[in-house]
């Protein structure tokens, strides 16, 4: 992740007024960035989705192709995630230099998206055991300002939301293979149902309390952050601890319960807005990335 | 808690009634200049089959037989006088590294700082040794330029009692063409905060010091907890500066003060609403302002 230096005069003053739940740009402690959700940007993918929060942008596109599905779960399709960090973000990423970060993310990225809780893997099979939709997940970090767990879940389960798979009838050729075919309609396909898809949220410790949605001045000032994913009912789905340093148990319980209640808040305002961007249909001004 | 999601705008381009007299000749790269040879080419041009063509986004600037590109958007070009706010960045032999977003890190001699006291001695081998006690790496500090080495680093001092460490308070990165060059940088708000527009960009926001107890050089930093209302004049003052900056607005106390009180209209009911505002800004309203203000000072 892309690091600010902060002098010790400049934590302090962080410190104390996360204390007083006033940080530096005068948002509350559990209070998110301004955030901008658009989808359907890249015109090749099958759904796509842009996020920006705060300084923080996230370009996904997803794209279904159809392929075999795993040996022991043969009725089911899946997902496949990729994490590009990319040197527009900051210096740092030169190179392979943004390898780490993206392997990092992406393994989170199978634990929370890639199980049968958030999506429905069942309606990606086409045949049991010999075709099913994979849906390649490629996840572009434009800018980096912290906070791109958030990000990213956000503009995944847009671009899900967003993504139109084209239907399939199935049937069997003359040597008694099975053929697949794709209906001649482009607009006749099948949704994803995104209703169970979580969000993660994360919470980063500084000084006694614990903030969301931390820019990289905050980040420099905590020692240990905690990722939780939550879905629209409020079940968490998979947490995990980062940072050097340690959390007592106390503050893993409390951290959670904001994180659940963080999190819960965060699907209505995206389902509706989505649901908004929609029903503008054609008449919607598409800004993208020159606006 | 409170989450504020909404669909991307394309931002509308303002137009301003300008005269023709005030337009200025702006360029992009490859633009010619002018086909006339008599000219000499300054910074920012140079010379593609006898036309003089501008190599950098800027504004053209003739001064007799001389012309060159001034950039709007470039590192910060020190000169001699110019107040800086820079952050250490690295600790060497009797020099310290600093960063003032210019092409090279800028140096600030052992030579240049007032000692912890103010007394006016040779600086010895301990003093050496203890560098690191007076400035970190990652420290925050204000000075002043002395002068340019042949290679175009800075060299800063701290001479005076009004340069120094830094304490507590926020710093806000801009662009250095934003700055407008004034006889003081170091303004006590009446809102009830203190800034120091660098003239590198870097703007420091601090809650102005209560009575002035006995200076030593700017060295010592107070700890103590910052009350609300000094940091909510703080923040807004913060969102105000990005909001002025993300339109282009030349910063100096007035116009930060200006924004800042249009900004008071919003008030706290909903304090997630400052930065979107400031964002998507009164930008026509501080621009009619600063022109009115212009007019009347000439």
């Amino acid at each position: 992740m892309a690091t600010v230096q902060v002098s010790e005069a400049e934590k302090v003053y962080i410190l104390h007024g996360i204390r007083d739940d006033l940080r530096v740009d005068g948002r509350g402690c559990e209070d998110y960035r301004h955030m901008e959700v658009e989808t359907d940007v890249v015109s090749n993918t099958d759904g796509s989705a842009k996020v920006t929060l705060g300084h923080t942008a996230v370009l996904v596109g997803i794209k279904a192709e159809i392929g075999k599905p795993r040996p022991l779960i043969p009725n089911e399709g899946y997902l496949e995630f990729f994490v590009d960090c990319s040197a527009n973000a900051t210096p740092e990423f030169e190179g392979r230099g943004g390898e780490e970060l993206g392997t990092e993310l992406s393994n989170i990225l199978y634990k929370v998206f890639n199980n049968e809780h958030s999506l429905d893997l069942r309606s990606l099979c086409i045949s049991p055991g010999e075709h099913c939709w994979v849906l390649y997940v490629d996840v572009l970090l434009l800018q980096c300002d912290g906070n791109l767990y958030d990000a990213i879940s956000i503009a995944i389960k847009a671009a899900l939301f967003n993504t139109k798979i084209p239907r399939v009838h199935i049937s069997s050729d003359d040597e008694g293979g099975k053929e697949i075919e794709l209906s001649d309609d482009p607009y006749d396909c099948m949704r994803v149902d995104v209703e169970n898809v979580p969000c993660i949220v994360t919470l980063c410790k500084i000084g006694h309390r614990h903030v969301v949605d931390a820019t990289l001045q905050e980040k420099a000032c905590s020692v240990a952050s905690l990722i939780i994913s939550v879905t629209h009912k409020g079940v968490i789905t998979c947490t995990r601890k980062v940072g050097r340093g340690s959390l007592d148990p106390e503050s893993i319980c409390e951290m959670t319960e904001a994180g659940r209640r963080v999190g819960k808040a965060l699907h209505s305002p995206l389902m509706k807005l989505l649901q908004q961007e929609e029903s503008l249909g054609k008449k919607r001004q598409k800004v993208g990335f020159l606006g | 808690m409170a989450v504020d999601m909404r669909l991307p705008t394309v931002i509308k381009a303002m137009s301003l009634s300008v005269s023709a007299a005030d337009r200025k000749d702006m360029v992009v790269p490859g633009d010619v200049i002018t086909s006339d040879t008599g000219f000499m080419r300054g910074h920012g041009t140079y010379v593609d089959e006898d036309k003089l063509t501008a190599s950098v986004a800027g504004e053209v600037q003739r001064v007799d037989k001389l012309i060159c590109v001034r950039p709007l958007k470039t590192r910060f070009n020190g000169e001699v006088g110019d107040v800086v706010v820079g952050r250490i960045t690295e600790v060497q032999q009797k020099r310290w590294k600093v960063e003032t977003n210019s092409r090279l890190d800028s140096v600030l001699l052992l030579s240049s700082v007032n000692l912890p006291g103010g007394e006016l001695r040779r600086r010895s081998a301990e003093d050496e040794l203890t560098m690191r006690e007076y400035l970190q790496e990652g420290d925050l500090i204000s000075a002043e330029v002395q002068s340019v080495f042949s290679d175009g680093a800075l060299s800063l001092h701290t001479r005076s009692l009004k340069y120094g460490k830094l304490g507590q308070g926020v710093l806000v990165q801009l662009s250095p063409s934003l700055i407008k060059r004034q006889k003081t940088h170091f303004h006590n708000l009446p809102c009830g905060a203190s800034i120091i527009l660098g003239n590198n960009g870097f703007v420091w926001l601090y809650p102005t010091p209560g009575q002035q107890e006995e200076e030593a050089g700017g060295f010592y930093t107070s700890l103590e907890p910052v009350s609300l209302s000094d940091r909510e004049v703080i923040s807004r003052l913060r969102n105000c500066l990005l909001a002025l900056a993300a339109h282009k607005v030349l910063l100096y106390d007035t116009s930060v003060l200006y924004c800042y009180e249009s900004s008071l209209q919003h008030q706290n009911q909903n304090r997630l609403h400052w930065p979107t505002w400031c964002l998507q800004g009164n930008g026509l309203v501080l621009h009619a302002r600063s022109v009115q203000t212009l007019k009347v000072n000439r």
